[in-house]
């Protein structure tokens, strides 16, 4: 028998998770300002997809039966994200919000990148890039040998996607038909020292390269809650195929202390304490004007 | 940081900056050097030399076996190269393509890796360059540098340079004490004794050296006269050095930001059983990642502070007046 999850019960509405989305993109700001140091314009980029994966939610998961079998897996890739995921995890209910202000501090499970052996319910450890789509590959062999009815979930960087591992893993899961396997790239168009296109023009379009690996292939506004969610709830037949769903996103969610730096989106920069508020307010302004 | 603050060290540049400007520098008068870095060169700080020599410098992207692999190809070819990203990706991402496009056909590629040890902090272990040195050792015909602080960095950038062969040298993220305030000398392989002693000598490399100079001091408050050698060469490592340390003084403590195992403790340690066994202890970072915090807090959490150096020089000290009685 089947136990189903709690966090299963109850959908919340698009316009929830946009104000749901907007009370995390603060904290993000918060808790990096707070350590800091972090990764927030990394961690907006990717929120509002975290948003709907977590708390819609589009994932099956119960926060209180972490390591249940049955339950989908979401692997952060690209773990300089972590914040955004802390976030969403406290959120989901995988731990007490208390802790997020505990973020890089001494003796804190939740550490700079991502520690699975530290926080229930984090799926992997990451911070070296690269490596995550092969993990979630395991994990979706792993369902596909064993019958699993769950689903797996990678987030990767758009940068990210120059390390070779990245297409090792992709050739392998089109050829095994891992159609239990969903990647996403978080497609903010910025690495850590230059724009993606600047640094390797060749990389891009990513589409047909995809295409060319044997995904089924789809390009969204990682911003627009309704298209994530549609995106999500009525997937394609593929075929077989796994799926790649590139989210165009902004880097800092286009906010002005963030877009100021025109290289690299402030990268791994935290918000100084004394812009912390200009930029909480302009995050709300983003939200009214957007509803 | 605040160690060595107490025995009046100043703080200098992060050992990464000397680096970056020395390069920088040396790109001046070395017309053929290329540089190569894997989107990290606003922490290696080759984006010094980037800014100045942009026809000289090349983005390889997040793909660090493939920086390596294109280093390979360019020094076959005969260009000079230095390569740069973080220890930690730089040593264990590429490993394969360092051992078989680099070391086995000896080629003549400098390496750079920079946040080693637990000193980063906050950003935690996947970030933390803990095993490079002991991977680095295992290249046949590498040199392996680990610069105390700025100065010595600066001088071990132009020695890199000028050596023939490969090289792996690691910098540090974070500012660290000056230990070199007078003209001093810098040679690959020629470890530098920067406090005499007489009952134990302290064996260090990098931020640990300035660690044992603070032990040395507690030490002598405890009537313990500790000599203190900066090992910033690794490998080949300084066999007589530690040879006359080990007759001189009876007792030897090695500490090293870095993993004991495959570290240069385990070196130090190798040259003491085979030339004069002396009471060998070492500090470093025991089978174990470190985690996020503050790096002073991790340095203590992790025994790699001063008085774990002083501990361990007390338990050599005791052992060594037990062999002789
Ligand atoms: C293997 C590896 N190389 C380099 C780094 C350093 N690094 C951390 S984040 C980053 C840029 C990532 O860019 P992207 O994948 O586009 O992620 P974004 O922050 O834009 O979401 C780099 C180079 C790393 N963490 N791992
Ligand atoms: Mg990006």
């Amino acid at each position: 028998m089947q136990p189903s999850s709690p966090a299963q019960t109850q959908q919340r509405s698009a316009d929830e998770l946009r104000q749901i989305s907007l009370n995390m993109s603060k904290q993000i700001i918060e808790i990096t300002s707070e350590a800091g140091s972090g990764h927030p314009s990394s961690s907006l980029s990717a929120i509002d997809i975290l948003t709907c994966l977590y708390l819609r939610p589009i994932m099956r998961y119960d926060p209180d039966r972490p390591e249940w079998p049955h339950r989908d897996r979401f692997v952060l890739s690209k773990g300089h994200a972590a914040p955004g995921l802390y976030v969403t995890m406290a959120h989901a209910g995988f731990f007490s919000q208390d802790l997020l202000p505990s973020l890089r501090k001494n003796d804190s499970p939740l550490e700079g990148h991502p520690n699975m052996r530290a926080v229930p319910g984090l799926e992997s450890s990451a911070g070296s890039l690269g490596q995550g789509l092969s993990l979630g590959v395991g994990h979706a062999l792993a369902g596909k040998m064993d019958h699993g009815d769950f689903h797996v979930y990678v987030m990767l960087g758009d940068g990210e996607v120059q390390e070779g591992q990245v297409w090792e893993a992709a050739m392998f899961a089109a050829s095994h038909k891992l159609d239990n396997l969903t990647a996403i790239i978080d497609h903010n168009g910025y690495q850590q020292t230059n724009a993606v296109g600047k640094v390797m023009p060749a990389l891009y379009p990513l589409p047909p390269k995809w295409q060319a690996f044997g995904w089924h292939v789809e390009e969204i506004d990682g911003h627009d809650i309704s298209a994530i969610l549609h995106t999500f709830e009525e997937p394609p037949e593929t075929g077989g195929a796994p799926r790649m769903i590139i989210a165009h996103t902004l880097k800092g969610k286009g906010l002005s202390t963030f877009e100021e730096d025109a290289k690299s989106r402030k990268h791994g920069t935290a918000v100084k304490e004394d812009h912390v508020q200009a930029a909480l307010d302009e995050l709300q302004q983003q939200y009214q004007n957007q509803t | 940081m605040n160690i060595g603050t107490d025995i009046g060290l100043d703080y200098g540049p992060a050992t990464r900056d000397a680096f970056g400007e020395a390069l920088a520098e040396a790109g001046r008068h070395r017309l053929d050097l290329v540089v190569l870095d894997g989107d990290v060169a606003n922490s290696t700080r080759t984006e010094y030399f980037a800014e100045e020599f942009p026809d000289r410098f090349f983005n390889v992207g997040i793909a660090e076996s493939n920086l390596v692999g294109i280093a390979a190809g360019l020094a076959a070819f005969g260009k000079e190269v230095v390569v740069a990203s973080f220890a930690a990706f730089l040593m264990c991402n590429a490993f394969d393509q360092l051992r078989m496009s680099v070391a086995y056909p000896r080629l003549n590629i400098k390496f750079v890796g920079s946040h080693y040890g637990i000193n980063i902090g906050q950003d935690g272990p996947s970030q933390m360059g803990i095993e490079d040195m002991a991977l680095a050792r295992a290249l046949p015909g590498f040199a392996v540098l680990c610069p105390a602080d700025a100065p010595s960095t600066r001088k071990a950038t132009d020695a890199m340079l000028d050596h023939e062969g490969p090289v792996y040298m690691r910098v540090g993220r974070p500012k660290f004490p000056i230990v070199y305030r007078d003209d001093f000398e810098y040679r690959i392989g020629k470890a530098n004794l920067l406090r005499s002693g007489d009952d134990v000598t302290i064996i260090a490399c990098g931020l640990m050296v300035a660690c044992a100079l603070v032990a040395a001091h507690q030490l002598a408050e405890e009537g313990i006269k500790a000599a203190v050698l900066d090992m910033h060469t690794v490998k080949p490592i300084d066999s007589e050095a530690i040879e006359s340390a080990a007759r001189h003084t009876g007792a030897i403590v090695t500490a090293e930001e870095h993993l004991l195992a495959g570290g240069m403790g385990a070196a130090v340690a190798q040259v003491v059983c085979r030339r004069y066994p002396v009471p060998v202890a070492c500090v470093g970072l025991d089978d174990t990642y470190a985690e996020s915090g503050d790096p002073e807090h991790l340095l203590t959490k992790y025994h790699l502070a001063p008085q774990d150096i002083a501990a361990a020089a007390q338990s050599v000290v005791n052992r060594k007046q037990h062999v002789s009685t």
